[in-house]
């Protein structure tokens, strides 16, 4: 069983986004890169597909000469081989999906890894839109998985439930919290991973569908009216959320 | 302008998140030249569809949608927006609109407008304001293509009925080979009779503050004063005291009720991630330097212990609900 696995390099979760001078990306200055918390998901989940059916993990990131640190993330976990499209724009979710379905075309793995969102833009995009270009189904925000013969059973978090899907191989998988609990890599393995050669691939001839026309901060302008525990002053918090919030 | 709007069925009618799109989509065209499309439409659901003005739907009776098949859905919808001359196509972004909008932008080589909260008719088409790195920036993106497909953030377009129209429902039948590679196997609701985080209007959280499951009665008992949903922050989901279905954040469910109340729950980024667009955000935490009370609107320094029971026998007083 061969399996791609996708993963993309995002802004540390507490990073304090600035806008960037162009007044429409975020400014990079300081910012603290790391591999989407999802990835690390569906790089476990590649790891023990092999590990039950044999085979091999390929990991492919789209971006820029950064983003191979995450790709030594992956092969210290375990991957075999790392790939990267060179695409330091990555202008929308399409580009990006574009050139990872080339790849796909020309590796035919089984089996194609995604998180359920990148948690930069948040798109829950590239999987669906990887397997539309292909041709194969897909099965999204995945918490638990098995694979049989030709066909895959998953369990997928719906609003208020789950629903249990099956699909042909081969399949585009994105992984939500729970499907596994990823292992961390070893120091060795961090230190053989530095010296793997990380193969590059052309980027997608696709042209950007979505322009982005400029970026702000939210007004996070909040009323901040602070209040004690006694009765009076819950009575008036009640009061407020009634006759001034309207939401009561 | 001419819109489809995809539109999910409820047990009783129109999910709400679909009569939200409908109220998007009549504000951006004066109530012309929408057409909703169903699958599996029930009399209940187009009848809702009509107190939010929709005039014209097309309903999919077809053997894959007892077994929806996600790859299926999105060709026939492709195929009614080609037919129908369609250029925008909306539909909310819940588990099958997040699902199918990407293959139906790529089939119809439209741009993708993912997870708006705001859309701005420009003449033919739209452009959208939709929240970036969870909620810490906003950015305006306007589709390079003739045709463009938008998913609405669920809950912050709001909901509004009209006149009531008459909806004229037509069979649409879609030609395309029905290779059928994924189909749902079972679908189970896990919480009968509970609300879930995404679709509710109100929403209770718990935090660490509550100190264990057993305390958590509190927060249920001010949820059902508020007929409110039971939210948790990720420490607790991770302690096991709640199910993960309930958990906020960035890991967890991006919500943006009417009202979020965060009970005990310190407000780290990650968890601030999923909630910061709510409407009015009420805190309550006994530490007046906790980060919650800088995005809360009304903040109570308080034990939760003291606080959530006054405040439910209050809020019961005024609202009925026991
Ligand atoms: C309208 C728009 C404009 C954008 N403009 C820019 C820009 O100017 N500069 C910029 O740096 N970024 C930009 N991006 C973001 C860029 O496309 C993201 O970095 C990311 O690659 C895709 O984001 P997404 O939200 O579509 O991912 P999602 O669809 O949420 O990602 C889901 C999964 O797909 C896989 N995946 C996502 N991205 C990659 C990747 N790059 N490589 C491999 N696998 C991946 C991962 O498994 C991820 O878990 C833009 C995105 C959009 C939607
Ligand atoms: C990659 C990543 C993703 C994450 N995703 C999420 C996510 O999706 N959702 C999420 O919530 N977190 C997430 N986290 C975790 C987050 O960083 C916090 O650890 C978590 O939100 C803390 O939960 P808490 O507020 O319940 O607990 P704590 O931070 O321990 O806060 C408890 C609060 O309760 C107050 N308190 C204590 N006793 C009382 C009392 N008697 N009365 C009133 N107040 C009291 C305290 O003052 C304190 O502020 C993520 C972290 C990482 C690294």
């Amino acid at each position: 069983m061969n399996v791609l696995v996708c993963i993309s390099q995002v802004p540390d979760t507490t990073t304090k986004i600035a806008v960037g001078p162009d007044g429409k990306s975020m400014n990079p200055h300081g910012v603290k890169f790391i591999l989407n918390p999802y990835d690390e998901f569906a790089i476990e989940e590649g790891l023990r597909i092999r590990e039950k059916f044999g085979g091999t993990v390929t990991t492919l990131t789209v971006g820029g000469e950064s983003a191979k640190e995450i790709l030594r993330t992956a092969l210290a976990m375990g991957s075999d081989s790392a790939g990267i499209i060179k695409d330091e724009e990555r202008l929308d979710s399409y580009i990006v999906a574009s050139s990872i379905a080339d790849v796909a075309r020309s590796m035919s793995p089984d089996v194609i890894l995604f998180g359920r969102q990148s948690i930069d833009f948040d798109s829950f995009a590239v999987p669906s839109m990887v397997a539309e270009l292909l041709g194969w189904p897909n099965i999204s925000m995945v918490s638990s998985l098995s694979i049989e013969d030709h066909s895959v059973t998953a369990e997928r978090d719906i609003e208020g439930g789950k629903e249990t899907v099956s699909a042909t191989l081969p399949c585009v998988i994105a992984a939500q919290k729970g499907l596994n609990d990823p292992r961390y890599p070893k120091l060795p393995d961090i230190m053989k991973a530095k010296s793997k050669v990380i193969s590059e691939h052309p980027k997608s001839s696709a042209v950007r569908r979505v322009d982005v026309l400029d970026m702000k901060l939210p007004d996070t302008k909040r009323l901040n009216r602070i209040f004690g525990e006694s009765d009076k002053e819950l009575d008036e918090v009640v009061r407020l959320l009634h006759e001034e919030a309207k939401i009561i | 302008m001419n819109i489809l709007v995809y539109l999910e069925a409820s047990s009783n009618g129109l999910k709400r998140s679909s009569s939200e799109a409908l109220t998007a989509a009549r504000s951006l065209a004066d109530g012309s030249g929408i057409t909703g499309i169903m699958f599996n439409g029930t009399p209940e659901a187009f009848s809702a569809a009509g107190e939010y003005g929709l005039q014209r739907c097309l309903n999919i009776n077809d053997n894959f949608i007892e077994h929806f098949s996600n790859s299926l859905a999105a060709v026939a919808i492709s195929e009614a927006a080609h037919a129908n001359g369609a250029n925008v196509v909306i539909m909310s972004a819940t588990a099958t609109g997040k699902d199918i909008a990407p293959r139906i932008a790529v089939r119809l080589q439209a741009g993708l407008l993912a997870d708006c909260i705001e859309l701005i008719p420009t003449g033919e088409t739209v452009e959208a304001v939709r929240p970036i790195y969870a909620g810490k920036a906003l950015i305006r993106v306007k589709p390079d293509t003739a045709v463009v497909v938008a998913t609405l953030r669920p809950n912050v377009f709001t909901a509004r009925k009209t006149e009531r129209t008459s909806v004229a429902v037509e069979t649409f039948s879609f030609a395309s080979d029905k290779d059928v590679r994924t189909s749902v196997v079972i679908r189970t609701s896990q919480n009968e009779g509970t609300m879930d985080v995404a679709e509710a209007d109100v929403i209770v959280s718990g935090g660490r503050g509550l100190k264990g499951p057993e305390n958590f009665h509190l927060i249920e008992e001010l949820a059902r004063s508020l007929g409110a949903a039971v939210g948790a922050s990720r420490a607790v989901v991770d302690a096991g005291w709640r199910p993960h279905r309930e958990q906020v954040g960035q890991t967890g469910k991006t919500v943006a009720p009417s009202m979020y109340v965060a009970c005990g729950i310190s407000g780290a980024v990650q968890h601030l991630a999923g909630m910061s667009t709510s409407k009015v955000i009420v805190a309550i935490n006994k530490d007046k330097e906790a980060p919650i009370f800088k995005v809360a609107d009304y903040g109570i320094v308080g034990d939760v212990f003291e606080v959530l029971p006054k405040l439910t026998s209050k809020i019961s007083a005024v609202t009925g609900r026991h």
